[in-house]
């Protein structure tokens, strides 16, 4: 089956996330012998752009012109399905993103495929096409068959591993046209914290709860996070407060991490914010209540005073390496 | 303005999740259900809207008789009028489909609901509406204005947030701090009483995706504790045994 891979950057690079979906949608056109396009929508280095190849992408798609350069859905849904259209995709593959989240049901309803968002693992084919998809925010699996002709799926976060394989791609302008109808949302500005690691890209995630008694003492949580490369989140009471961003509240309602290493600060776990956390792969948990029902949930535990135990673990990450 | 606010009926966050029936059914029992939390937050800002420019807020659930409770309360908090498509809501496609048919018949100049229902976590249902009525969709939207039929919106975005605006109407999938959720007074309790709630049958949809079996994740492993006058350790045992560094 020919599989058609949705890819972002960063602004420099191009995410992880996009690498493993790369890799994702690479296994399963080798399985359906199958070929593996990859679209580039805005600006991306030439440099970026071979890298998929290593990821196994044989041919990209770039998109370029100036109505490509704001996070408009509508033009990326444009820009997606043309490209679907050129390569006669039969699987869509994108990454977890806010911008995915936005335009991939406006890709699927056109290509009036069958769309699965969260999916978890590669599908089986034994019988048709069914895929694992994650589902009650972490807490339960669904498996689901996909009959369309055309099948969209968008990945969990940190679910599916992109490796190199070392291959190479062509790389091919696409040229997309748009109708005024797709230029109907305008962004007019776009405010970022610049410098600062993704929350939802990020392999190490450090977060902060009430424990931490005020803003003026992040200073401690955020030395950590730089020892560790780590982004950095907290719980929703801290950003309700306003001693946090509140793109850095984690939990149900927030945003939803999956990193390797997780590690939270004086949190003391409610089901919300575990539902925001559950899919990481290792969770360390610091309080001083031995109680906490984080703890429950967690692989490690250090029940201690955070602005003892924090400053001491940062002088033990700087030794690392 | 007619705003729709489209609701779903789900576990409250508390619930326990499991399965019956060899793992295809969730088991309800003694399961709370709600409003879907993003869902209460677009329904309490379209009663805002409402509130400022005038016109009617209806909302909109696709679910069996019993989640009539919910709907109730979506009237209490301050919609209008309700209208129950009367079917299980198997899946995006199914529910996208009830919910762009009604909006054919009944022109909206807004239709808002979550960015995502807690259940299944699909997040696609704006966007499918959104495409079967021609409209744009914005998601996740923090922050709804609308001045002369121009709405300016705040979407979260990694990292940050950004300002989009479009005219009405459109489709948005919404999120806090769009608005504080309202506590239904006892005078809307009980107006929400008689307040109309239509039942309709669904229209008939191809079955795109059929959901199969559901499973748990793997209990997890004990916590393990370490020194905290030590805890350097943890590094030693997250390199070596975890393997996460």
């Amino acid at each position: 089956m020919s599989v058609l891979i949705y890819v972002e950057s960063n602004g420099s690079e191009i995410k992880k996330s996009s690498l493993d979906a790369v890799s994702y949608g690479a296994e399963v056109a080798a399985k359906t012998s199958g070929s593996a396009t990859a679209v580039a929508i805005g600006n991306i280095s030439p440099d970026q752009l071979s890298l998929l190849g290593k990821y196994g992408a044989t041919n990209v798609l770039h998109v370029q012109g100036e109505a490509f350069n704001q996070n408009s859905p509508l033009v990326f849904a444009a820009a997606v399905i043309e490209a679907a259209k050129k390569t006669g995709a039969k699987v869509l593959v994108l990454p977890k993103s806010t911008l995915v989240d936005s335009f991939v049901a406006k890709v699927a309803s056109q290509l009036q495929a069958g769309i699965v968002t969260n999916v978890t693992e590669l599908p089986d084919l034994s019988n048709g096409f069914t895929v694992k998809r994650s589902i009650f925010t972490g807490k339960a699996f669904a498996h689901v068959s996909v009959s369309s002709d055309i099948k969209v799926i968008t990945l969990a976060k940190n679910a599916f591993q992109g490796k190199e394989t070392g291959g190479s791609t062509s790389v091919e302008a696409l040229t997309v046209q748009l109708s005024d109808a797709d230029l109907k949302v305008k962004t007019t500005n776009v405010e970022k914290t610049s410098g600062e690691l993704l929350l939802t890209e990020a392999d190490i995630v450090v977060s902060g709860g009430r424990g931490m008694k005020g803003p003026e003492n992040w200073g401690i949580l955020l030395d950590l996070a730089k020892a560790l490369g780590a982004a950095t989140g907290c719980s929703k009471p801290v950003s309700d407060m306003d001693w946090r961003p509140h793109h850095e509240h984690v939990g149900q309602t927030g945003v939803k991490v999956a990193p390797n290493l997780y590690i939270a600060i004086g949190i003391s776990g409610a089901i919300q914010h575990l539902a925001g956390v559950n899919s990481s792969k290792c969770i360390v948990v610091i309080n001083k209540d031995p109680e906490a029902p984080f703890f429950k949930a967690a692989d490690y535990g250090i029940v201690g005073d955070l602005f003892e135990v924090v400053p001491k673990l940062t002088e033990a990450a700087k030794l690392l390496k | 303005m007619k705003i729709l606010v489209c609701i779903t009926h789900v576990p409250d966050t508390t619930s326990k999740i499991s399965f019956t029936d060899n793992n295809t059914v969730f088991n309800s029992s003694g399961v709370q259900y709600i409003i879907g939390p993003y869902d209460e937050y677009a329904l309490s800002r379209a009663i805002e809207l409402k509130e400022q420019a005038g016109g009617t807020v209806t909302v909109l659930n696709v679910g069996e008789a019993d989640t009539e409770p919910t709907i109730r309360k979506a009237l209490a908090i301050g919609a209008d009028d309700a209208i129950r498509v009367n079917a299980t809501p198997k899946d995006a496609g199914f529910v996208a489909a009830q919910i762009a048919a009604i909006g054919k018949e009944e022109k909206y100049d807004l239709i808002l609901m979550g960015r995502e229902s807690i259940d299944y976590n699909g997040g696609i249902v704006h966007g499918l509406v959104a495409d079967a009525l021609g409209m744009p969709s914005i998601t996740p939207v923090m922050k709804l204005d609308i001045e002369n039929g121009l709405a300016k919106m705040t979407r979260e975005i990694e990292g940050g947030k950004e300002s989009v605006e479009c005219a009405l109407p459109f489709v948005a999938g919404c999120q806090e701090p769009i608005a504080e959720w309202k506590i239904p007074n006892m005078r809307g309790i009980m107006s929400a009483r008689t307040k109309p709630l239509k039942v309709v049958e669904p229209v008939a949809v191809s079955d795109h995706v059929v959901y199969g079996s559901f499973q748990l994740p793997p209990a997890k492993g004990a916590c393990k504790m370490i020194d905290p006058a030590n805890p350097a350790e943890l590094f030693t045992l997250l390199r070596n045994e975890a393997k996460v560094l």
